[in-house]
């Protein structure tokens, strides 16, 4: 671990991060307007470290991970730069795009039939990712494609390397997922709402596996999320979305411990907590989250907020902060003694 | 077939009540399936007090939602019977079960789904006393009113918009005006927050648990969401690929769970606490098919504690410590609490 992270900072050096994204915007048209899905969001990840993205549905963590990849939906607009692995993103060609999308930076997502083919053997699908990508000839692809579906788990790979995706569990299919995102070793893997779809006993298993695998690679990792309890023991880093925005980001301990922003003490007071007693009233964030076609100039967490000010009202705070914990709040928490 | 329920059987110190409001015998569901039976339901029994929550667990493909369906009769068991306040829910049809159908409703997963989206909140919350005969019009409105009061709507703004206006939230505070306009005994909750974001959630949580006080309900809550079952259930059932395996006390389950499989969703609950050691789970694998449900016990394949005489023999639920059933031979008891820390 010490050595790995010795011989990654000697290759890119501390200042320059693996991934920064500047000012990301990302505008979607709709029936109701256009919708600011993504609102200037500025952040970094450097190599081998892990970042929780974690936001309610709508947040905009979806989209924001599609503006990485350059893959959003017909009609959007990007802003805003992305930096990966020393490139600016939007200035490459298509061609250079696809190279590196599937090769550096790999996707799972929520479904993993949305990266898997229906009608394709797991085989053939690992195989001609290999050949692709790595260059490889059939047979040492064939080799290594046995002995990625054994490093995620699939027991007697060989076999399962004829069958179609139909024929694995939904936990399975995630592995296989999984052994295709990292079979062209990707300096970044995002992974969308990985377990989400998964039973709770499924779910463990899986995040193990992507956290041995981060670990054991020294791959960055971006794990979207809508639950922190997934997030809490399993990222280095939590930036915390509301309404497009990064409303709060922080080391991920100091997050739980020390969060400033409103909105990031309430998503976490709202879970039930296993220790109380049964029928302990929750403590639920009342309204519901800002109309994303209908910006208002404030904070967009103000009309929910119990420390809501008239400045919160008039104009948005930014994220600011030491660099280390940044949080978007006129009148943010005190942090604990 | 073991009586799992104490109110059949007086105990000392159990309370004798006439009888429970909902009480379920050795019921079977099976599906078919290209050619093979889904094992759905398979022998399952227990009872529901009058004024308690029962939340039930399991992880999806155990049959719980398949449960929840067949208790308020749209589903039809192979076998078995379901009691409503003694009447037996299997033998009834026509104008008998339409009229005890009023005494118990059911609340879905997907709260939008639920709700006609060209219809208006007036009449999708009306419809339910208009099917039970209520034909003053006024008395109608005066009762929408009431409920959707209740469950935190402003009436004014919400009779004359269209189900499709209002987000995930809204709609599951409709779904549960509809189900309580009737004023019932017994709601069975199937998943009613999985579909709802963190921040909704509690809110229809505490908004249930608030129902439940005023109305004086009944309620069978089904989550796969542990955390949730144990913030509104008196009692949990854990349901595995058809069979019951445990069923206890809310408290007695979470501090000692007595079936290895309760103590591996304990194991499994994600925390929100970065300080909380992460357990490296031990690799148990997936839930079998339905289709082919395994000899014996049927969580055996997955089971750390598994012998011969597992494969053989289905365990029977037998009560390990009072009120705690356990249906597996090997049972937990004694050993030190699982998936939570010790204060």
């Amino acid at each position: 671990m010490g050595l790995a992270s010795q011989r990654a900072a000697r290759a890119t050096p501390e200042e320059t991060p693996l991934l920064a994204l500047e000012d990301v915007a990302v505008e979607l048209p709709s029936l109701r307007g256009v919708l600011r899905a993504v609102d200037g969001v500025s952040l970094e990840l450097k190599a081998g470290r892990t970042l929780g993205i974690v936001g309610e549905s709508g947040s905009g963590k979806t989209m924001l991970s599609r503006a990485v990849a350059q893959l959003l939906p017909r009609g959007a607009k990007l802003s805003g730069r992305v930096a990966f692995d020393g490139q600016i993103l939007s200035e490459l060609t298509p061609e250079a795009l696809r190279r590196l999308r599937g090769r550096a930076l790999a996707f799972i997502f929520q479904d993993p039939m949305t990266s898997l083919n229906p009608v394709l053997s797991i085989g053939s699908q690992l195989i001609e990712t290999l050949r692709e990508h790595l260059r490889l000839d059939t047979l040492s692809a064939q080799r290594r494609a046995t002995e990625l579906l054994g490093e995620v788990g699939i027991p007697s790979p060989e076999q399962r390397l004829k069958q179609y995706p139909h024929e694995f569990s939904g936990g399975m299919r995630q592995r296989v997922a999984i052994a295709i995102a990292l079979s062209c070793e990707p300096k970044l893997l995002i992974a969308d709402e990985p377990t989400t779809a998964l039973d709770v006993t499924v779910q463990a298993q899986i995040l193990d596996l992507l956290a041995r695998e981060q670990r054991r690679r020294h791959m960055a990792m971006i794990l979207i999320t809508h639950d922190l309890g997934v997030v809490a023991g399993r990222t280095d880093e939590v930036a915390v979305m509301y309404a497009g925005r990064v409303v709060e980001r922080a080391p991920t301990r100091r997050l739980f411990k020390a969060m400033r922003m409103p909105y990031t003490e309430a998503l976490i007071a709202a879970i039930p907590e296993l220790e109380a007693p049964p029928h302990t009233p929750l403590k639920a964030i009342t309204g519901l989250p800002p109309d994303p076609t209908r910006r208002s100039p404030g904070c967009a967490f103000a009309p929910r907020c119990p420390r809501v000010g008239e400045r919160c009202l008039a104009a948005a705070p930014p994220l600011a902060g030491d660099g280390v914990h940044d949080f978007a709040c006129w009148n943010p928490l005190r942090p604990p003694a | 077939m073991t009586d799992l329920v104490s109110d059949s059987a007086p105990r000392a110190g159990t309370r004798v009540d006439a009888q429970p409001l909902l009480r379920v015998d050795d019921l079977v569901v099976e599906y078919a399936l290209r050619g093979k039976t889904v094992h759905a339901v398979s022998g399952v029994s227990f009872a529901l007090r009058r004024g308690e929550t029962l939340g039930l667990v399991g992880e999806s493909g155990c049959g719980k939602s398949t449960l929840a369906r067949a208790l308020v009769k749209l589903t039809l068991p192979r076998s078995g019977r379901v009691l409503f306040d003694g009447i037996d829910l299997t033998a009834l049809s026509g104008p008998d079960l339409r009229a005890l159908r009023q005494r118990f409703q059911i609340i879905f997963q997907d709260p939008i789904a639920s709700l006609n989206p060209r219809r208006r909140v007036a009449d999708l919350i009306a419809e339910p006393l208009r099917i039970a005969g209520v034909t003053d019009a006024a008395e109608r409105q005066r009762r929408v009113i009431d409920v959707l009061a209740a469950v935190g709507l402003d009436a004014e703004l919400a009779l004359p918009r269209f189900a499709h206006e209002f987000s995930g939230g809204q709609c599951q505070r409709l779904c549960i005006a509809r189900a309580l306009i009737l004023e019932p005994e017994l709601i069975v909750c199937d998943e009613p927050v999985s579909a709802l974001d963190v921040s909704i959630r509690a809110q229809i949580i505490n908004l249930l648990e608030a129902m439940k006080a005023r109305y004086g309900l009944t309620l069978l809550f089904i989550a796969h969401d542990l955390a949730v079952v144990k913030a509104v259930s008196d009692r949990v059932a854990v349901m595995y690929l058809g069979k019951l395996v445990e069923i206890a006390p809310t408290n007695r389950l979470f501090r000692g769970a007595g079936h290895p499989y309760t103590a591996l969703l304990l194991q499994a609950i994600p925390r929100p606490d970065p300080e909380a050691p992460v357990p490296e789970h031990v690799p148990v694998g997936e839930p079998p098919s339905p289709l082919a449900p395994p000899s014996g016990c049927r969580f055996r394949t997955r089971c750390q504690r598994a012998a011969p005489r597992c494969r053989a023999e289905e365990p029977a639920l037998q009560e390990i410590a009072p009120n705690q059933f356990v249906a597996c031979h090997f049972p937990l008891a004694g050993d030190a609490p699982r998936g939570e820390a010790v204060p």
